[in-house]
């Protein structure tokens, strides 16, 4: 009884939850009519056109943002995937002085995120000639600690006997752990990148401190000026579309491989 | 020349295995240290001194702690800072609970429940800066979606963003719905991981659901809800990205944070000093909560086993 009661309520929630991606799907695809005084309403009837993307794809500079979020995620991971990859294998096989101390160091950035530092971040990156690059939004987060220790994990579940055979065949380190030790932790990887991308795909407030030339702007930083724009003018359709260009490709994401994402935001929160 | 060769090959096979680990270490960890040291530790070092120094006009800077009698003295900081207090509360509370409910409403894996969990989730994978991009609309006064559905009821219109009693409130209610699922995800983890025998024991016994949830289930989730309270609290000082694009700290002040007077301070006013003082009081505040949390998570890992 209770049981069905809970699901019932969960459903209505579920219902409440949903209502602003439904505004944002009919919104968006309802044609503006000059006075037309149903904005607000959910009801899907037609006519259907795709006028406010149009708009909103023209007005704003989505192939732009689209790009510079993509190698902003792209070269965030890319370096992590390195620099995580070593200090991991080192924090799981190496016995060496002051690990202990070095590994909470490492942690202790957990607590302490960019986004915190932001202004001292923001002279850091100025002093290194990064301002105004996207390189400069990447490298506060070159550094994972959640990725190191993550990495540590999963190679300490490793048997060490692989990387003796191939140490035994003269491989060098950097070796070992490209070709014995990565291939066995795709999993690990890939949940850390789903991680990784997602967040630094929805981040906000450091690339728009970070960056200031509109040509170097992210999909964030894009629509928050874009929406901004278009409010003045009550052109809420093509706010509605804005936002769905943002949100669609995590959200496609998310949809079509859901296991393997929900798997990677709990697998890796919890680890 | 062979009975040489017979030496040098063990001498070569010698050192390499001779060779310390803390070069091999140091070589393996330098590529983190070296964005650790520059973006994490050197930045909390500087923000310390530029917090402790003073800038005068046509003067040469001092050292003092002038820039925290400032601080303190700024009604605007003790607003953000009670803000802060109001967001933190008023977001992890309601969403903890929600989303442990939805959790123990949703643990079996049918096809419903899968469907409801998804769309429980779907906030979380949107940036927070295109929620408020649709909470603008929704929160709009007059023909918005809340309001102009409320206006069928006979409601008249709110100025939700608008007010400075409702400013906030507005704001936490995004939060909510947009982590909610992210909590529930671990929730869901933790419930997967007691063992049914355990209630079925309890069932036998005659206890109720709710003796079971009390007695059993919340008990053996303490350390997924210690954790789930430190993220939560990471993202309550954090997540401030639609206060920046939706209300700018206002109506009145209203829903200014630490992190936005930070930015204001930083980015608007110039004052540096400032900005470094009111960093290094988040940065202690949210040390020592988080170290109180992870206390209790280790209490809770104890009880546990």
């Amino acid at each position: 009884m209770r049981f069905k009661t809970g699901i019932l309520l969960a459903g209505a929630a579920a219902v409440l939850w949903v209502i602003p991606f439904a505004w944002m799907a009919v919104a968006s695809l309802r044609p503006q009519v000059a006075g037309a005084q149903d904005v607000a309403s959910l009801w899907p009837g037609g006519p259907f056109s795709l006028d406010n993307y149009r708009e909103a794809w023209s007005s704003g500079h989505f192939p732009l943002w689209y790009l510079n979020t993509i190698l902003v995620c792209g070269g965030i991971l890319a370096v992590q995937c390195v620099t995580v990859s070593l200090a991991g294998y080192a924090f799981a096989r190496l016995r060496f002085r002051l690990r202990g101390a070095i590994f909470t160091a490492f942690l202790l950035q957990l607590l302490l995120p960019p986004v915190v530092l932001v202004v001292p971040n923001l002279l850091m990156i100025t002093q290194l000639g990064l301002q105004d690059h996207l390189t400069g939004i990447m490298a506060p987060y070159f550094a994972s600690a959640f990725g190191v220790f993550l990495m540590r994990q999963n190679f300490r579940a490793i048997p060490r006997d692989f990387e003796d055979a191939a140490a035994v065949d003269g491989a060098t380190t950097l070796q070992v752990i490209w070709h014995v030790l990565l291939p066995l932790t795709r999993p690990g990887l890939a949940a850390f990148a789903v991680v990784s991308v997602t967040t630094h795909w929805n981040e906000f407030l450091w690339p728009l401190m970070a960056v200031s030339s509109p040509d170097r702007q992210v999909l964030t930083v894009g629509l928050a000026s874009f929406t901004s724009g278009a409010e003045s003018g009550s052109e809420w359709g093509v706010i509605a579309a804005g936002t769905a260009l943002v949100a669609a490709p995590l959200l496609a994401g998310f949809l079509m491989f859901q296991r393997r994402f929900v798997s990677s935001l709990v697998f890796t929160g919890l680890k | 020349m062979p009975a040489l060769a017979g030496v040098v090959v063990p001498a070569r096979h010698l050192g390499r295995h001779a060779r310390p680990a803390e070069l091999s270490a140091l070589l393996l960890l330098a590529p983190s240290l070296v964005f650790l040291l520059a973006f994490t530790y050197w930045p909390v070092l500087t923000t310390a001194l530029r917090a402790f120094t003073e800038q005068r006009f046509g003067q040469t800077a001092q050292w003092g702690s002038n820039n925290f009698f400032r601080l303190f003295a700024d009604p605007h900081f003790a607003n953000a800072a009670r803000n802060t207090a109001v967001y933190a509360a008023g977001t992890i509370l309601p969403s903890l609970t929600l989303a442990l409910g939805f959790a123990v409403a949703l643990s079996d894996s049918t096809r419903l429940n899968t469907l409801l969990r998804s769309v429980i989730v779907l906030p979380l994978l949107i940036p927070l800066v295109a929620a408020a991009s649709l909470f603008i609309f929704i929160f709009l006064p007059g023909g918005g979606l809340l309001d102009w559905h409320l206006a069928r009821l006979g409601v008249s219109a709110i100025n939700w963003l608008g007010n400075p009693d409702l400013a906030l409130g507005s704001i936490i209610a995004i939060t909510v719905w947009k982590n909610t699922g992210y909590y529930m995800l671990f929730f869901l983890a933790g419930l997967a991981g007691i063992p049914a025998e355990y209630h079925e024991a309890a069932m036998l016994d005659g206890a109720g659901a709710f003796t079971r949830f009390y007695r059993i289930t919340l008990p053996l989730l303490g350390p997924t809800l210690a954790f789930v309270s430190v993220i939560a609290l990471m993202n309550a000082l954090t997540q401030i990205d639609h206060v920046v694009v939706m209300t700018q700290g206002g109506p009145s002040d209203s829903t200014n944070m630490l992190l936005y007077y930070i930015y204001q301070q930083a980015e608007q006013n110039y004052d540096t000093g400032l900005a470094s003082a009111a960093t290094l009081v988040s940065v202690a505040v949210l040390l020592a909560l988080s170290v109180l949390a992870l206390r209790a998570l280790e209490r809770g890992i104890h009880y546990e086993s």
